[in-house]
């Protein structure tokens, strides 16, 4: 059953250094504030997953908290690079950065395939693309059946992931909703779970009965982190940040200003601190 | 027929006829978002737009920053998972066109998304390819939309983020692939399609005013030209007003709107 905790006690009993964390959130619903979190209490030598390393990760790379990272697109989408993770792979600043890079086909599959405990996923993939030349872990599987040769991706078994949503009712059972991502398959691939909601409430009342739903015994710890998304979005809550956005390519494209954002919108923060984001309107964009 | 348009209005206007009602288009973000959206907002208002993070038939009155922006869930006929969207739909071969953009591009409409210099000790580290490998092979054909420069433009990729005809002449074929693979590059200068036999991309259309040592000197290999080449018909009216509109739309929608200070 999941346990209903505070942000700080959720993310210090279940992320520890060396992990395989992977933070969901494809555009929508993406756990900022756990992230934040993860960087106040000094997480080190994380190995970070995820299909869209964005800003967060971005953060995670520059405050140097990750090993390495496994990923299929990293940039700021619509706006350009992530300026921290390129400085860390062309520079290896502030230390080297292992990645290990798929197509998006492959890492879907390869979650899928680890919510059901599965070791490897198949696809119709990387036909006469680069990098199965520059990833080892992108090999082939020959068809029994039809003699097809096939890609192969290991299954990603996050030691634990995080994601937000947009409710929980008291029992820890969890609703997502909107553009719903690889949140699910993410949850249930991983050894422990955190997921930070917008709202607790007394039922949930999923509004259909094919609702994405992640039942209390298949989480480990639910956090009230109203706001904890932004400047990602909660469907149904508020809009993503565009403007945000936009902004974080000027901030993360200086080492100093980059610091200096970090120290004061993460180090001197906390979770409360992000309930000034959340507002329930329609999610229109922002 | 209006005279006075951008390079960059004629490139999406062009890559917006490409495409019809029929079509069950996987779109990339950023040009050819743009130009599926003017395609849906005048000659094809029942064409099926997809987007990679899982909303189909969706209908945006402002053009997505990202791949996921809330609007495209909002207007969407449904919205499914990443997995079910890469497994049933892409890979299903549910959809009959994908258009994407790239960093580069070679003479073979090869995209590089990736990087720049060696793959180890990059020089420029690019995005990466997000659902580009698998889109270039598994829809039925693809559209490609990106402006003519000698950086873009390049004689050798440094890296094959997804493939288009390979090597040239029947690769995909060999490697048995049943789509066709790239077989439109819109520019803002000229279009291109790949020669029947060869595959490599020639020059079937120039746009309005552009000569064509123009497209020779933005291009990084020796561009051949079609025995015939047609001029590009001009923007219309409505294809502008569209276009500007939508844009006009988005700008203040990114810019204006929601709190741009601080994250926590």
């Amino acid at each position: 059953m999941a346990r209903i905790m505070s942000l700080t006690d959720a993310v210090a009993e279940n992320v520890r250094d060396g992990d395989t964390v992977a933070m969901e959130g494809f555009t929508h619903l993406i756990p900022y504030a756990a992230g934040h979190e993860v960087i106040r209490q000094g997480r080190e030598d994380l190995f970070l997953v995820r299909m869209t390393p964005d800003i967060l990760y971005d953060q995670l790379i520059g405050v140097g908290a990750a090993r390495g990272m496994k990923f299929s697109w990293g940039g700021n989408p619509g706006v350009g690079s992530l300026h921290r993770f390129r400085d860390a792979v062309e520079n290896q600043w502030p230390r080297p950065l292992e990645i290990e890079e798929h197509s998006h086909a492959a890492m879907a599959n390869a979650y899928e395939a680890g919510a059901a405990n599965l070791p490897f996923a198949m696809l119709r993939g990387y036909i006469g693309a680069d990098l199965p030349k520059v990833n080892p872990n992108i090999k082939s599987v020959t068809c029994p059946f039809t003699g097809e040769v096939l890609a192969a991706v290991p299954a990603i078994r996050p030691d634990v992931t995080i994601i937000h949503a947009q409710r929980a009712d008291r029992k820890g059972n969890v609703l997502l909703e909107g553009i719903v991502g690889v949140q699910k398959e993410a949850v249930l691939a991983a050894r422990r779970s955190i997921v930070t909601v917008e709202e607790i409430v007394d039922e949930l009342s999923p509004p259909s009965p094919n609702s994405v739903v992640l039942p209390t015994w298949a989480v480990t710890a639910v956090a009230h982190v109203p706001g904890g998304a932004f400047p990602s979005y909660a469907h149904g809550y508020y809009p993503r940040s565009n403007a945000f956005y936009i902004r974080w390519d000027e901030i993360a494209r200086d080492r100093e200003t980059f610091t200096a954002w970090i120290k004061e919108n993460v180090l001197d923060t906390r979770p409360e601190d992000y309930a000034r984001h959340a507002a329930k309107t329609s999610a229109k964009v922002a | 027929m209006m005279t006075d348009f951008t390079p960059t209005e004629m490139m999406t206007i062009a890559a917006a006829r490409e495409l019809s009602n029929d079509d069950v288009c996987f779109v990339g973000i950023g040009a050819p978002s743009a130009a599926c959206n003017v395609a849906r907002l005048t000659h094809a208002p029942d064409i099926t737009l997809i987007y990679e993070s899982g909303t189909v038939g969706t209908r945006p009155d402002v053009l997505p920053l990202s791949i996921g922006d809330g609007e495209l869930c909002d207007t969407a006929l449904f919205t499914v998972s990443v997995p079910e969207m890469f497994r049933y739909w892409l890979q299903g071969g549910r959809i009959t066109t994908g258009f994407l953009g790239g960093a580069q591009i070679d003479r073979f409409a090869n995209l590089n998304t990736t990087v720049v210099g060696p793959y180890d000790h990059p020089k420029v580290r690019l995005p990466g390819g997000g659902g580009a490998p698998e889109i270039a092979s598994n829809c039925g054909r693809i559209f490609i939309t990106m402006a003519l420069s000698k950086r873009g433009f390049v004689e050798k990729l440094p890296f094959v983020t997804s493939m288009g005809h390979g090597e040239g002449g029947n690769t995909r074929e060999k490697l048995g692939l049943k789509t066709k693979g790239p077989t439109r590059v819109i520019t803002d200068l000229c279009i291109l399609e790949p020669d029947p036999e060869t595959k490599e991309l020639t020059v079937v259309s120039i746009h309005p005013g552009v000569g064509r040592e123009r497209i020779v000197e933005n291009c990084g290999w020796p561009i051949k030209f079609a025995e015939t080449v047609i001029e590009t018909p001009a923007p219309t009216e409505t294809e502008l007003s569209v276009l500007r509109d939508i844009n006009a739309r988005t700008k203040k929608a990114h810019e204006g709107a929601g709190p741009g200070k601080e994250a926590a």
